[in-house]
């Protein structure tokens, strides 16, 4: 194989990506405030390359609190709930998928009907459901989002398990006398785990758009906490005096969302030839 | 042939049963439908008589069979805050959304294909470029971000306000909001367009074709685009999941009287009816969507129809 050079725009995104991680882990020392301390005088102000005070890089919002440390805050918060969600679907997802084609009979019948089930529901959708009924909680959103495209990865890895049973080596290893366990953890896995991984990259800027959004409804990270879409929501009623509030968390949001996909199709071209787009 | 069409029918109504059923045991489930259904500060007696009313006092099963029985007659329940029936409130609320997702899904369609096919046909040049940008930019994009940097530019370029019911009874007005709706889509059909006429126009019966001397627009028009349009139907169908999700972000921002500022705001106060009512509407009109796909395929593509 030979090795194709990275491309100019997926360097670029790599190191927004690591930007954005590096704000998210340790933005919060680049100011003197906490991502909670109001001040009402220093409502509203601009940012201070515009000539805001100088303490306050990004401005602050309509309650004096510093932009800059709530994004940062926000950013946490955006990241762990896109890492840990998509990785939540993406587990869950393979098992099912894995466990529907290893079983078949009615645990196949069941893990069927129930991506069936999930395909006919927009997680939008059923997020809301749930929020309606439950109290918001930040494990309760964390579960809900984690639910984004389980759906996806049970089909992919249940199609991927089943052709890999009817392969040569499954059948030798079978017939060596290999148990189940080892079959499929030493060496169906390994061979489909590039799939779900693919899907992964896929699954990432859904689960972080969806978060802002639901954020931005006012239905996900609820106040104390922070994120990206709840201080978009919080600016929005501004849009025209305090732009600043909307324009950075919202910029932010779309180049992380953009970088990951761009990144994604790249290590989808690397992973799965196959598959690889058209260029 | 007539086995397939009844194994998909069956599929679709085990589906939208299952879903139902989870509904009916997520509500039942949650805590007590009665005190959920009553107002926060309702006293202990206006909750028995809720439950009562709602038939909690029967076992399980009884109250299960009561709750089909509902939704084959079509009573959903009642709005707790505006008394008026779930189904009522909707139906209110679906011309609006229906005109907002329908524009949303025409320009999606009338756009983004185009720029696909132009993008394949000119592949590897800057048009081709500019157009995967474009797709990769529109998939990003979140769309209450766009939706925001309309109204922005509305406000500052043209001086008006482009939100809010006034926009939702003139053509020009649903065209911001459709636009932001549509962007995501619009992008994935660009690729899809792109890729599947790509894979086309290389396979040998197009050669053959070119070799016959077949005119180049004849070539497109007939001998490449019907075939390249078959995957394109499944894409518009699975779409619709995506044009749902989006109108429930894309109505709150431009406060358009649709069915997703109403799923939005009956979570917000909790009108358990209405949320429930939406859910089984929205698992409907997928679930309809995608046999209409499965079906529609056996009309378009003459080799399923052979299998």
């Amino acid at each position: 194989m030979t090795r194709q050079p990275v491309p100019p725009a997926v360097k670029l995104s790599l190191c927004f990506i690591a930007f954005f991680v590096l704000i998210a882990l340790f933005g919060q020392a680049l100011s003197p405030h906490e991502f909670r301390d109001t001040s009402l005088i220093d409502r509203l102000k601009p940012p201070a390359f515009l000539g805001g005070p100088e303490q306050y890089m990004l401005g602050t919002d309509a309650k004096g609190r510093d932009l800059l440390v709530r994004l940062a805050v926000g950013a946490r918060i955006t990241l762990v709930v896109a890492i840990v969600g998509t990785l939540i679907g993406a587990v869950l997802g393979s098992l099912l998928g894995i466990l529907a084609a290893a079983r078949r009979g009615v645990a196949e019948t069941v893990i069927v009907a129930a991506i069936d089930v999930q395909a006919s529901l927009p997680i939008i959708v059923v997020a809301l459901f749930v929020l309606a009924m439950f109290d918001n909680s930040f494990t309760l959103f964390l579960l809900l989002i984690g639910l984004t495209g389980w759906e996806v990865y049970a089909r992919l890895m249940r199609g991927a398990t089943l052709s890999a049973k009817e392969h040569g080596y499954v059948i030798a290893i079978r017939a060596l006398g290999a148990s189940p366990w080892r079959i499929y953890l030493r060496h169906i896995l390994p061979n489909i785990v590039n799939i779900a991984l693919v899907q992964f990259t896929v699954n990432l800027p859904l689960t972080v758009l969806l978060e802002t959004a639901l954020s931005f409804l006012g239905l996900g990270v609820q106040p104390p906490l922070t994120s990206l879409g709840q201080i978009m929501s919080e600016g929005r009623d501004r849009l025209l005096t305090a732009w600043w509030l909307t324009v950075f968390p919202g910029a932010t949001i779309f180049f992380l969302a953009l970088s990951i996909s761009l990144v994604g199709d790249w290590l989808r071209d690397i992973l799965d030839p196959t598959l690889r787009t058209e260029a | 042939m007539t086995a397939f069409i009844a194994f998909k029918i069956f599929r679709a109504v085990v589906t939208l049963l299952v879903t139902v059923t989870l509904v009916f045991v997520f509500i039942r489930f949650s805590g007590d439908p009665a005190a959920a259904l009553a107002p926060p500060d309702a006293p202990q007696e206006i909750i028995d008589q809720y439950a009562k009313a709602m038939g909690l006092d029967k076992p399980l099963w009884q109250q299960y069979a009561g709750y089909l029985g509902g939704i084959f007659r079509g009573d959903f329940g009642y709005s707790i805050h505006t008394g008026k029936s779930a189904l009522t409130l909707f139906a209110e609320r679906l011309p609006a959304t229906l005109r907002l997702g329908g524009t949303a899904l025409l320009i999606a369609i009338l756009l983004g294909i185009p720029l696909g096919s132009v993008a394949a046909l000119n592949r590897r040049t800057l048009l081709d470029r500019c157009v995967m940008a474009f797709s990769v930019f529109a998939f990003a994009m979140p769309n209450f971000l766009f939706g925001l940097i309309m109204i922005l530019t509305g406000a500052l370029v043209f001086n008006t306000y482009l939100g809010g019911s006034s926009g939702a009874g003139s053509w020009a007005g649903v065209l911001p909001p459709a636009l932001t709706l549509g962007l995501a889509a619009m992008g994935s059909f660009a690729r899809f367009a792109r890729s599947s006429l790509l894979e086309t126009i290389n396979k040998p019966f197009m050669r053959a074709a070119e070799a016959r001397g077949v005119p180049f627009l004849r070539r497109l028009v007939r001998h490449a685009a019907p075939n390249a349009a078959i995957p394109l139907v499944t894409l518009i169908g699975l779409s619709l999941g995506g044009l749902i999700a989006g109108s429930v972000v894309t109505e709150q921002v431009f406060a358009w009287p649709g069915v997703g500022q109403l799923l939005v705001r009956s979570v917000a106060t909790r009108d358990i009816a209405t949320v429930q009512f939406i859910v089984l509407a929205v698992a409907f009109t997928m679930v309809l969507a995608n046999l209409m796909v499965d079906l529609l395929y056996l009309v378009i593509d003459p080799r399923i129809r052979a299998k």
